[in-house]
């Protein structure tokens, strides 16, 4: 991490509507490119350069990303003692609707919308009442994480490694909530290691990041390539 | 990683907001001259017309006073304080009694305004009755008749001492003796005014009891007495909350808390302290010497302490439970904040002497700025005090790297069929949980007020309702843009 060039060259658009898997082995750079366009300051950028909607994201605050619709769905999300889930979403949801000029909501107008999105994503009520993450299970955690998506509705969703410590149950009802999710008029980065996430959450294009480059891209069968032939396929045509 | 250096910067940034309490009411005030002398306190027990008893405790006092030092054990930089340039006696000149709110002093309910408690609401609010503290004497109590229907007593200390001097006498000085410690001995001496409560037998308070402190006559020192005496099988809770108006000079505050609970009676304290702190520079600023001590004196009978510290520039205070009395149990419960320049030593007693007695602490320390914050506790349980139990537990959170904090517990066992447990932890707020928030939206601000409030809210879900709501702003206030 430090003193250490992890992304070296990446070129990505992605348009509205789309859904981008980002594979790649461990340690080829996949958490860093998602913790960067969320605005993590671990990370110091040499050069390139970020466009979101014709804004310089980089410039921008990783608050006002969020606001501007940018989601991070975390790959290990943290836990906030004592800070109730439901307190903790009606501040974001409310700092969002601010971003846009809208008044906050009521706390009957919230818990309303609260509901809608859990019976749309099928999750039990339970965990709102708890406090942030804590003494969730993995899979808790990500349902969680896909219930903030929900209630956000961001425009473009980065999902790191929200597949992993799930099992089959629980990867298939975070899958279906994204895919639920998905409209026209929004946008989704998977980021993953594994192909299995997309037999439930189906690309338009897919990406092969390798020692911070992208270096194969395709449709959604390079991935089942990809499975098939391991990264080694890619190890062995790009290492210098 | 976070960049130290901007972290501290943001610190410092955010941290810097001036006391928002700072303000100076500007009324008539009957003023003794500065200094102490027998004189001096036979002026003040003649000037409040007291009985002959009460000059004689006061007296005692500063006799054994003067034989005191400065305690120094502390974990504390106490500049040296010159206790003849204090002034011991000052009252609002205005008449105590008025009929109706358009007789009191403008000034003086625009302060309350500023402090947010304006008594015309206060009055109407259901559950509270307050006895607001203006300087020395009570200026306004109200909820007297409703209490009285009861027989419960709630009113000014020199009230209580016209009107029920048999049980002052009884009770004062039985918790927290005069000779306790210095400042208990020099509070003992010039008290001027303060807080007296009864709660009679099987009676259980049906409001809160609520007091507002405030420091108002500069270069006064605060000397507040409170007395709650909670007879056999009663309960009450009471409420006191501090601010104090800005002052460049150091101000001296020692108060004296004492709790009599008799067979079966529950008395829970809360306290929202929120003296001025000093300036970011460490000018200025409250120096607070309290003495708190709750003694279960009957069987089965509680004390519980709640307290929100974060104002004054030095904290002293242990807030501290004597378990006399079978089955009896004592509570602390604590959220200390500090912050600039700030020091806090503060903790609890909890002294197990009658069988099977429990005592519960849960400290919840928070430093920021170049602050320090201790936490001091003993746990004594003597060999007579079979089967008791105590369960202990200090937390602290650090904001930035160049605040402190400390943890002093003290525990004696006497017997083996007692236990006690203490757990301690020190962390920072993570950069993660801060990220987290931002990344759902959260400014960092939000984010570090947000966090801190969770951190202490197994404390805050103690206190009443209304106060916990003013200790959430409090906590969040004090801390806004220090990033950890």
């Amino acid at each position: 991490m430090e003193g250490k060039e992890i992304l070296k060259g990446i070129n990505l658009e992605v348009k509205a509507g789309e859904v981008h898997a980002i594979m790649g082995p461990n340690g080829s750079g996949k958490s860093t490119l998602a913790n960067i366009l969320a605005g993590k300051t671990d990370y110091e950028i040499l050069e390139g350069e970020v466009t979101f909607q014709g804004q310089d994201l980089l410039e921008l605050s990783p608050e006002v990303r969020s606001r501007s619709g940018i989601f991070l769905s975390f790959q290990y999300p943290v836990e906030i003692p004592g800070v109730p889930m439901i307190n903790f979403l009606k501040a974001s949801v409310n700092e969002h609707r601010k971003f846009k000029g809208l008044e906050p909501l009521t706390a009957g107008e919230f818990l309303k919308l609260m509901r809608a999105k859990k019976d749309m994503l099928h999750l039990d009520s339970e965990l709102t009442n708890r406090s942030v993450n804590e003494g969730f299970s993995g899979g808790e955690k990500k349902k969680n994480e896909i219930f903030q998506m929900a209630m956000l509705e961001p425009k473009l969703a980065i999902l790191d490694e929200t597949d992993s410590g799930l099992d089959i149950d629980a990867l298939r009802i975070v899958a279906e909530g994204v895919n639920a999710l998905k409209t026209p008029e929004n946008a989704t980065i998977l980021v993953t290691h594994y192909q299995r996430l997309l037999d439930y959450i189906v690309p338009d294009f897919v990406h092969v990041l390798y020692n911070g480059r992208i270096v194969k891209s395709g449709g959604k069968e390079l991935a089942f390539e990809l499975e098939e032939k391991g990264y080694d396929w890619i190890k062995n045509g790009n290492d210098q | 990683m976070y960049d130290m250096e901007n972290q501290d910067q943001l610190l410092n940034d955010i941290t810097s907001q001036e006391y928002q309490y700072g303000f100076i009411t500007d009324i008539d005030t009957d003023v003794i001259p500065k200094g102490l002398n027998e004189e001096v306190i036979r002026l003040i027990s003649f000037k409040k017309k007291e009985p002959e008893f009460m000059l004689e405790f006061r007296l005692n006092a500063y006799r054994h006073w003067l034989k005191m030092k400065t305690p120094e054990w502390a974990h504390l930089k106490i500049p040296p304080i010159d206790f003849q340039e204090t002034i011991y006696y000052a009252a609002p000149r205005t008449s105590p009694k008025y009929q109706n709110l358009d007789e009191v002093d403008p000034e003086l309910l625009e302060t309350f305004k500023k402090l947010g408690i304006p008594i015309e609401e206060q009055k109407h609010l259901a559950g509270v009755a307050v006895d607001v503290v203006m300087d020395s004497v009570s200026v306004t109590t109200t909820f007297k008749k409703v209490l009285a229907e009861k027989g419960i007593i709630f009113c000014s200390f020199s009230d209580a001492l016209t009107e029920h001097p048999d049980l002052v006498r009884k009770y004062l000085g039985t918790s927290v003796p005069t000779t306790d410690n210095f400042f208990a001995a020099l509070n003992s001496a010039v008290f001027s005014d303060g807080s007296f409560c009864y709660i009679p037998k099987g009676v259980r308070c049906p409001m809160e009891l609520s007091t507002y402190f405030r420091i108002n006559t500069a270069g006064t020192g605060q000397f507040e007495r409170t007395l709650i005496i909670a007879d056999d099988d009663s309960y009450v809770s009471y409420l006191e909350g501090c601010t104090a108006p800005k002052r460049d000079e150091n101000q001296l505050h020692a108060a004296v808390v004492e709790i009599i609970a008799h067979d079966r009676a529950e008395v829970k304290y809360s306290t929202v302290q929120n003296w001025y702190p000093g300036d970011k520079n460490g000018l200025g600023g409250i120096y607070n010497f309290v003495t708190k001590r709750g003694i279960c004196r009957g069987v089965s009978s509680k004390i519980s302490w709640t307290q929100v510290e974060t104002g004054s520039a030095i904290t002293w205070k242990y807030p501290s439970c004597v378990l006399i009395g079978d089955n009896s149990v004592g509570e602390f419960n604590s959220v200390a904040l500090t912050n600039h320049h700030q020091q806090a030593d503060t903790g609890t007693k909890m002294i197990h002497i009658g069988k099977n007695t429990k005592s519960t602490i849960v400290s919840k320390g928070i430093s920021a700025g170049k602050s320090d914050n201790s936490y001091r506790g003993l746990v004594k349980v003597m060999p007579g005090a079979i089967n008791s139990r105590n369960y202990s537990q200090c937390d602290s959170l650090l904001l930035g790297s160049t605040c402190g904090a400390h943890t002093f517990p003290y525990i004696e066992v006497g017997n083996k069929s007692s236990i006690v447990e203490h757990e301690a932890t020190t962390s920072k707020i993570g950069e993660d949980q801060i990220f987290y928030c931002n990344q759902r939206g959260i400014s960092t601000e939000d984010a570090i007020g947000m966090i801190v409030n969770g951190y202490a809210r197994e404390v805050l879900n103690k206190l009443p309702m209304e106060f916990a709501v003013e200790a959430q702003k409090l906590l969040a206030i004090s801390l806004e843009g220090s990033v950890g």
